[in-house]
């Protein structure tokens, strides 16, 4: 749980960042820091390694080289401070409330207290009056807000999200837009996957370009909408397809 | 919080097992008797064993298997009594220190059953071996025990008597069941075949179809029926006591009484035969 | 076949008179088979679960060894039962041999290894799903286990209605730990086989009837309990 004065596990360091699964080398020596309190989207075609980068950093994966570090004060203890939602909402067959109340009830949340945070949430989400209904029963649009309401409620001071909107209806969209400005409102670090330029146009404050499993580009989101620096990702905002290579530029 | 399924299932498993205990028994003495199908499938023991428990309050519980399964049982020490009709095996249990003694207690006879229209045609021989030498020569399908039961021991014996070498035709005509009396004589009937039998169970088996006992009476087809009760002195935990109430009743003449009355269809099934002058030790004390 | 018709004119007659015998050969299946079913569930279904959620040297083999046991022949095992419970086995001076108790002994060790194996294939999907979302939250893996046990209850129960069929259908097992003594350890199943082998085909065929009666029965109240829950969910 965070509150003002809480010590920050932020900044998160990656150091030559790879990650192998079998013979594919799916991340490749990614290096960069990730400071708080901006909302930073990770963009780049299918395939680009952008899922994969936010498990590693989550702690999903371990990486095969390198090394992910918080750097932050409370950074020896980075697990109870973050919080993930998923491309396909994987919720508990149980009640929408319950869904929250377990996740509070993992990260030890006194029981008194929990009310309050899943009214809030849901109240925040949209889903206050589904509170009671069966979250399997739940419209596909409506199964990702309450993913996101449950992890709002844990307050975390980091959160990851990996195309939370990739396929739910645009009215859905917009309510898990104005979420993730809320939160990060107060205080919270979004780190989140889109393939969806024009939203990653409408939240980021940092972007990060991935292809082929390379950090290509890390910049300011205004700068990088308005010149990327870098060939691909200039490519890539101009809607072509990414299928092509520079040999010189990708080394074996 | 919402009640868990499982767990709901698990309590009403749990409710419907207790439930379904049914009416606590008193708890009344109890022996076990390791006996043979004959005696059980026969209905001797629904017979008899109501009156014995009215004499002595004793409940005998009883394990109707083959002789030689009865006979490893009780070596075990699984049964306080054994109840069975091989008399060399229940000598040589006897003498190997397993149990205290052998009584006689009752006999009945083999029967040969087969087919009405007896291919082999041993209807109207007096010589059981003659007859299963002549199914032998005429290759009539004959149905085994094959279970190491006392009626397989007997019909093995009833082969070399015969001179017959019955090993050798094992699979072709001579089929063995490794069943029970019940199942083998369910399997003659169904292929109309040839088999041997004791009359107990003969008497009381309703799947006959068209299976006849075709023949009795010989000597060698005499079946005795002996009880000993499990030594102490090899297994501790006996009921001595109890077995030894079973078996002086059973030689009694209440016991013996109780036997011969016992019919099937109106045909005595088992003849008492304990010897009259026989005293057997619990019965001086009781008195 | 007349049989046929004998048959099920006599299970009629059996059910109609409620003859006292039969009910309490009833009662005793009932009671060993559901004893034997609630206790292998509470052994097969965390097992089952455990062997979805971790991975250790030799799982593998164990979960080969489960599915293995799934078909073990019941008289096997009523073997394995009948020695060691003998008197001149290990467990011999407990004088457990020829109890209802030995019975669902043997039925615990016949059917809990086919919950387990059932219960691990439900689960393992279920992991699947939901692995990643149980980590992410800071679940430890005692409490995955919880959820996925509670979350698949449904299909468990699947798992465990195969283990009471099982348990309630076997003979070969129940047979030899529980010698078939009238008033005692006699089940359906066992009185099945005794009137087969009095040739008394229609009666064993009556008494069949009686045991599919009784299995769907048992069947359909887990149904209907399950109807009723499941749309206790929704308000």
């Amino acid at each position: 749980m965070m509150s003002a004065d809480a010590p920050t596990i932020l900044p998160l360091e990656l150091n030559a960042v790879s990650l192998t699964l079998g013979d594919k080398r799916l991340i490749k020596d990614i290096s960069c820091t990730l400071e708080a309190p901006q909302i930073t989207i990770i963009i780049g075609p299918n395939g680009a390694g952008k899922s994969l980068l936010l498990r590693l950093c989550h702690g999903l994966l371990q990486p095969s080289a390198g090394a992910i570090d918080w750097r932050g004060a409370a950074g020896r203890n980075p697990s109870p401070h973050q919080a993930m939602v998923f491309q396909r909402p994987v919720l508990l067959r149980r009640s929408v409330q319950a869904n929250i109340d377990f996740a509070l009830s993992l990260r030890k949340v006194p029981r008194r207290r929990r009310r309050a945070l899943i009214e809030e949430a849901l109240t925040r989400a949209g889903l206050k009056r589904f509170a009671k209904s069966s979250a399997r029963l739940l419209s596909f649009g409506e199964q990702q807000r309450l993913a996101l309401a449950r992890s709002w409620a844990l307050r975390p001071q980091v959160l990851f999200l990996d195309e939370p909107t990739a396929s739910i209806d645009p009215a859905a969209t917009h309510v898990i837009e104005e979420v993730i400005l809320a939160m990060r409102e107060e205080g919270t670090k979004i780190i989140m996957s889109t393939h969806d330029l024009g939203q990653a146009r409408r939240l980021a404050d940092e972007v990060l370009f991935l292809h082929r499993g390379r950090l290509k580009e890390k910049s300011d989101a205004a700068a990088f909408f308005a010149a990327p620096k870098n060939d691909l990702a200039q490519a890539f905002l101009r809607g072509e397809l990414l299928w092509w290579q520079r040999r010189e530029l990708t080394p074996p | 919080m919402r009640f868990i399924f499982p767990r709901a299932l698990l309590l009403a498993i749990g409710l419907l097992a207790i439930l379904a205990v049914p009416a606590a028994r008193a708890d009344e003495p109890f022996i076990i008797v390791a006996s043979t199908s004959s005696t059980q499938n026969s209905g001797l023991f629904d017979h008899i064993l109501p009156l014995f428990h009215e004499a002595s309050g004793i409940e005998v519980r009883v394990l109707a298997i083959g002789t030689g399964q009865a006979v490893r049982l009780a070596q075990n020490g699984d049964a306080d009594i054994l109840f069975v009709h091989h008399k060399p095996s229940e000598e040589k249990f006897v003498a190997d220190g397993f149990g205290v003694r052998r009584y006689a207690v009752m006999y009945n006879e083999f029967v040969i059953v087969g087919p009405a229209a007896d291919p082999a045609g041993i209807a109207g021989m007096t010589g059981a071996a003659e007859a299963l030498a002549r199914i032998a020569e005429r290759e009539a399908p004959f149905v085994s025990r094959g279970d190491d039961s006392g009626t397989h021991k007997r019909e093995l014996a009833l082969w070399r008597a015969a001179g017959v070498d019955i090993a050798a035709s094992s699979g072709s005509w001579y089929r063995e069941a490794g069943s029970g009396m019940g199942a083998t004589l369910n399997i003659a009937a169904a292929m109309a075949a040839y088999a041997l039998a004791d009359s107990g169970t003969w008497l009381n088996f309703h799947n006959r179809q068209g299976l006849e006992a075709l023949l009795g009476g010989d000597p060698i087809l005499f079946n005795p029926y002996g009880v000993i009760l499990v030594d102490k002195d090899k297994h501790p935990h006996v009921k001595s006591a109890l077995g030894q109430r079973f078996i002086d009743w059973l030689i009694s003449p209440e016991g013996q009484a109780a036997i011969d009355s016992f019919t099937i269809g109106g045909e005595r099934a088992f003849t008492a035969d304990a010897p009259a002058d026989i005293v057997a030790p619990g019965q001086k004390q009781s008195e | 076949m007349t049989d046929f018709g004998a048959a099920i004119s006599t299970a009629f007659a059996l059910v109609a008179n409620l003859d006292s015998d039969l009910s309490e050969v009833v009662a005793l299946s009932l009671q060993v088979s559901l004893s034997a079913v609630l206790i292998a569930s509470i052994i097969g279904l965390p097992v089952g679960a455990a062997l979805a959620l971790f991975r250790f040297p030799g799982r593998t083999f164990l979960v080969i060894v489960l599915n293995a046991f799934m078909g073990l022949p019941p008289v096997v095992i009523g073997l394995i039962v009948y020695l060691l419970l003998s008197r001149a086995g290990p467990f011999g001076v407990l004088g457990l041999l020829f109890t209802p108790t030995a019975m669902i002994i043997a039925q615990v060790l016949l059917i809990t290894p086919l919950i387990a194996a059932l219960a691990r294939q439900v689960m393992e999907t279920l992991w699947l799903e939901y692995e990643e979302q149980l980590r992410s939250l800071g679940s430890t893996p005692l409490r995955s286990l919880g959820v996925l046990l509670r979350d698949g209850r449904y299909s468990l129960v699947t798992a465990v209605l195969a283990g009471f069929g099982r348990a309630i259908a076997e003979v070969g097992a129940v047979m030899i730990v529980g010698g078939n003594i009238d008033h005692v350890t006699r089940v359906m199943t066992t009185s099945i086989a005794l009137e087969v082998s009095k040739g008394n085909l229609a009666l064993a065929l009556g008494l069949g009837i009686i045991l599919v009666i009784l299995s769907v029965l048992v069947n359909g109240l887990v149904y209907v309990l399950r109807g009723i829950h499941r749309q206790g969910v929704t308000p």
